[in-house]
């Protein structure tokens, strides 16, 4: 019995000293951004690693989400005899939840266990040591311009999703369903709001930029210096990444559009 | 050097697509583009009972959009519905006279104001009160009205 309760108490503190270690590692992060506008090519570089190899797969998602939410849509819609506001149906899908909850899911698999899997082997062939050693501070050298450079890709490549999901709604809902063009544009032009719509949902992509990055980031750093534990990391980042984009989802979306 | 200088560019090409994705939706796929298009006037109308519009519904004529509503409230002394219509700067001969109901675009749609024209020579200004307006269609007064009249034509 007292071994039960001792062993929830050791996982209850090691959940506890990860979370403060987390935050802790977060602040260190944070304090080195600042330095980064001098040298910002580091930012660039990391931007090509993360951002740039994300957009394939970010607009080839976002393509095929497009088109099946206009086949499905129209499936419901024709009922009513209201295919034409299939326009409205998917842009508000795709701009305000599936564009940045997809692409962030996708973002955390293709981007994040990238970036722990790159910190943890670092770690374990103790090259950030090395540079410790070296007095160069691999918090602002290594972990700072990739944190940055998942912050501002992640938006980048939420709106892109959406866009090319629109594009890829209208060809279908177009070209295969015929739906007017016209009214396609226009009812999602008068539903579609700039700033209800469309930044709250720009905000909730920088959000998960924010939590992916650093959750990589950190299962990187904090990973068992072994092959084994560098594995074990990764895919602790897609999981969490996963969980944290979800519940904070419900959490944004609550506070964006609960009232009406 | 060479690796540094394509990186640079794709990082260029990949912000600047991801800017433009935004633009895109900012002016093909959100309102934006008609919100600083013209500043045009304002007119207001009295309705009894506005039903469901909305702030930003379409103010049409003939079909043709021609403003939008920008600011519902109630009027303190008559109780009534005051709305005011933000009418695009390029319809500017609107007669005096004009009338404004409120209409529903088909049997579930949303509502909408439809504008009349009038026959006065004069043109609503900035400000000028639209004198003819009709209530919006309430299903369950009118549901109610045909029950009782049905009842009255049984005795």
């Amino acid at each position: 019995m007292i071994g039960i309760i001792s062993s929830l108490g050791r996982w209850g503190l090691g959940v506890f000293e990860r979370l403060g270690r987390g935050h802790l590692f977060l602040v260190q992060i944070l304090a080195g951004i600042p330095g980064l506008f001098l040298r910002f090519s580091l930012v660039v570089q990391q931007l090509f690693s993360v951002g740039v190899l994300s957009v394939l797969i970010i607009a080839v998602s976002g393509l095929f989400v497009g088109m099946v939410l206009s086949l499905q849509g129209y499936y419901v819609l024709v009922d009513f005899g209201a295919e034409e506001s299939l326009g409205v149906m998917v842009s508000l899908s795709l701009v305000r939840e599936l564009g940045p909850v997809v692409s962030a899911l996708l973002f955390a698999g293709r981007a994040g266990s990238a970036l722990t899997a790159e910190i943890g082997l670092m770690k374990s062939t103790e090259q950030l040591s090395g540079m410790e050693m070296m007095a160069v501070d691999p918090m602002r050298r290594i972990i700072a311009p990739r944190f940055l450079a998942g912050l501002i890709s992640m938006p980048l490549l939420a709106a892109m999703f959406s866009a090319v999901g629109i594009i890829g709604a209208f060809l279908v809902g177009h070209g295969l369903l015929g739906v007017d063009d016209g009214a396609f544009w226009s009812q999602m032009q008068v539903k579609t709001d700039w700033y209800d719509d469309i930044l709250n949902g720009v905000i909730k992509s920088i959000v998960f930029g924010f939590v992916v990055t650093w959750i990589a980031l950190f299962e990187g750093h904090d990973s068992v210096p072994t092959s084994e534990g560098v594995g074990r990391a990764t895919t602790r980042t897609v999981v969490h990444s996963a969980f944290a984009i979800l519940g904070l989802d419900f959490v944004l979306t609550a506070l964006m559009f609960g009232e009406d | 050097m060479l690796q540094k200088k394509s990186t640079e560019i794709t990082v260029g090409m990949f912000v600047a697509a991801g800017i433009a994705a935004l633009f895109m939706l900012a002016m093909k796929v959100s309102n934006l583009s008609d919100f600083n298009s013209d500043p045009g006037y304002k007119i207001i109308a009295e309705f009894e009972n506005i039903g469901g519009l909305k702030v930003r519904s379409p103010v049409t004529m003939a079909g043709v959009r021609i403003g939008r509503v920008g600011n519902i409230s109630l009027d303190p002394d008559s109780y009534n519905a005051r709305v005011t219509l933000d009418m695009y700067a390029s319809f500017d001969n609107i007669p005096t006279d004009s009338s404004a109901s409120i209409y529903t675009a088909g049997l579930l749609g949303e509502q909408y104001i439809g504008m009349e024209a009038g026959a006065e020579e004069e043109f609503l200004q900035e400000g000028d009160v639209v004198e003819l307006t009709q209530p919006a269609l309430v299903l369950e007064q009118v549901i109610g009205q045909f029950l009782f009249s049905k009842a009255e034509g049984d005795e």
